[in-house]
């Protein structure tokens, strides 16, 4: 069990480019970003990504309005992923499905909201929501699926800043791999465009993007990038041990069959490319791979001056001699999604083991020297014919990274 | 203020914290638990809205007298009278 190999059988996710994995795909082949203009409370209009799925296709009014943002993203990217798996849901047992949510921040929205709320009645704390705490509590996305799902195994979010997506789903494995479950739902959400406190935090840090156009506003790899685009969306994964999938005839959509998770230990904000290469490298060796087998390398780049050469350094590093191997970038579509980018942009990536193709990163008008690879794929799709991997980086504030290798199903 | 105008304003508070639930043929001497989908949580949004909206106060150790919307009424309208 220790040694199963590990297989995603289904995904539901929502982004600002869709709420499906095709339609998500198809904007990704034709370029076609999302970002709007919202209005953000103290600071004005700004862009950011926003999700148009429905709430109440798994949900009672009464839930949405009880609960969080991200737990209703959640929710709605965990039925999703349990539909698109197949399982015989009403057989499955329940005790055995665990639920693994990366989040980059939890209860930021809600303790604001709370904030504005008692500002109204000139603070007095006796107007403040009894539902404050379950909405806050850093459980919260991964325990309202089990409210909704009648799930009754283990269920936590994993907070990893920006490498949550990626880290939700490397704890989902490993829980599989030690038996604890059976089922894992695993990835990440983001409900950050409802609080102020991330814009203009990274506002202050000069590291908010803007532009007149909202759609041109997230543009990694661009000369004249100048921050992040924060966006709302959530991805899950239904993981399963090979053996079980195989057991239930079950689609398999691919093979995750390398991670890792490591520390900069250097800076609060600043990313290190020397850990990135570490990270990359330690996902390949446990892979069992070589940079040259992968064909996509999908960025963490979030658009902002600094982080995006480093990653481009780190990157150059390990990939700069594989003809074979081709860059590129979500987020200049979708802006940065948080906990939920690593699984989100991973998703995007997946349908190329069936279309051989590579979608590019859009909004590159001048591409900056400092972030030049030979194979960055640039505003048009590539198409490749054969792809069999792919290596997804996400990384995030404290110096955490994190790199998925995952494989075309090749059976066996 | 009437105890119909008080009951309606209930049916209006439960309406926003209870928006799944057809109010239509809520029963006034039937308890609203029994009737309706509401829990302990719910009631405590049902004082939250009166302290809000109304600036009535509904202490912990009389939350039994929301029990149903006639309830609600007799022990209410004092209150909204008083307010």
């Amino acid at each position: 069990m220790v040694d199963s190999r590990i297989v995603i059988t289904g995904l539901g996710l929502t982004s600002p480019i869709g709420d499906s994995l095709p339609e998500m795909r198809t904007n990704l082949l034709e370029g076609k970003p999302r970002v709007d203009r919202i209005p953000m409370r103290y600071m004005g209009d700004v862009p950011a990504g926003v999700c148009r799925y429905d709430p109440l296709k798994y949900q009672k009014k009464k839930e949405v309005r009880i609960g969080t943002r991200a737990g209703s993203i959640a929710i709605f990217c965990a039925n999703e992923a349990i539909n698109d798996s197949n399982l015989d849901w009403e057989n499955v047992q329940k005790d055995r499905v665990g639920v693994y949510v990366g989040t980059t921040e939890h209860g930021n929205v809600e303790t604001e909201n709370e904030i504005h709320n008692i500002s109204q009645f000139d603070y007095d704390t006796k107007f403040w929501s009894h539902h404050h705490n379950p909405r806050t509590v850093a459980n919260n996305p991964a325990g309202e699926i089990t409210i909704n799902l009648g799930i009754t195994g283990p269920h936590y979010s994993i907070g990893a800043a920006c490498a949550a997506g990626n880290a939700g789903l490397i704890q989902g494995l490993q829980m599989l791999r030690l038996g604890e479950v059976d089922v894992a739902l695993a990835g990440g959400v983001s409900e950050s465009i409802h609080t102020f406190g991330i814009f203009a935090g990274f506002k202050s840090q000069g590291a908010l993007a803007t532009h007149d156009d909202p759609n041109k506003a997230s543009r990694p790899f661009d000369l004249d990038r100048n921050g992040i685009v924060v966006s709302e969306g959530g991805c899950l994964y239904v993981l399963e041990r090979l053996e079980d999938a195989q057991a239930r005839g079950a689609n398999i959509i691919a093979e995750v069959v390398g991670y890792s998770i490591n520390s900069d230990a250097t800076d609060y904000v600043l990313p290190n490319p020397e850990r990135q290469v570490e990270c990359m490298r330690k996902a390949l060796a446990k892979a069992k791979m070589a940079p040259g087998d992968i064909q996509i390398v999908n960025t963490h780049a979030t658009s902002t001056p600094q982080g995006d050469i480093q990653e481009c350094t780190a990157i150059r590093e390990i990939f700069g001699d594989c003809p074979d191997t081709f860059v590129n970038n979500t987020k200049s579509y979708i802006g940065h999604a948080m906990g939920a980018a690593g699984a989100l942009e991973l998703a995007g990536n997946l349908p190329s083991f069936e279309d051989g193709m590579v979608h590019p990163t859009i909004n590159v008008d001048r591409l900056d020297p400092q972030c030049e690879l030979s194979n960055l794929v640039l505003n048009q799709p590539r198409k490749l014919g054969n792809i069999d991997a792919i290596l997804n980086n996400s990384f995030g504030m404290l110096g955490i990274n994190s790199s998925l290798v995952v494989k075309r199903f090749t059976g066996g | 203020m009437t105890k119909d105008d008080i009951k309606k304003i209930v049916l209006e508070i439960i309406e926003e914290i209870a928006p799944d639930e057809d109010l239509a043929d809520v029963k006034p001497d039937v308890r609203l638990r029994d009737q309706l989908d509401l829990d302990s949580m719910d009631f405590l949004d049902i004082v939250m809205e009166l302290r809000k909206q109304h600036s009535i106060e509904v202490p912990e150790e009389e939350y039994q007298e929301l029990a149903s919307l006639d309830s609600c009424a007799n022990y209410l309208l004092p209150k909204f009278n008083q307010a």
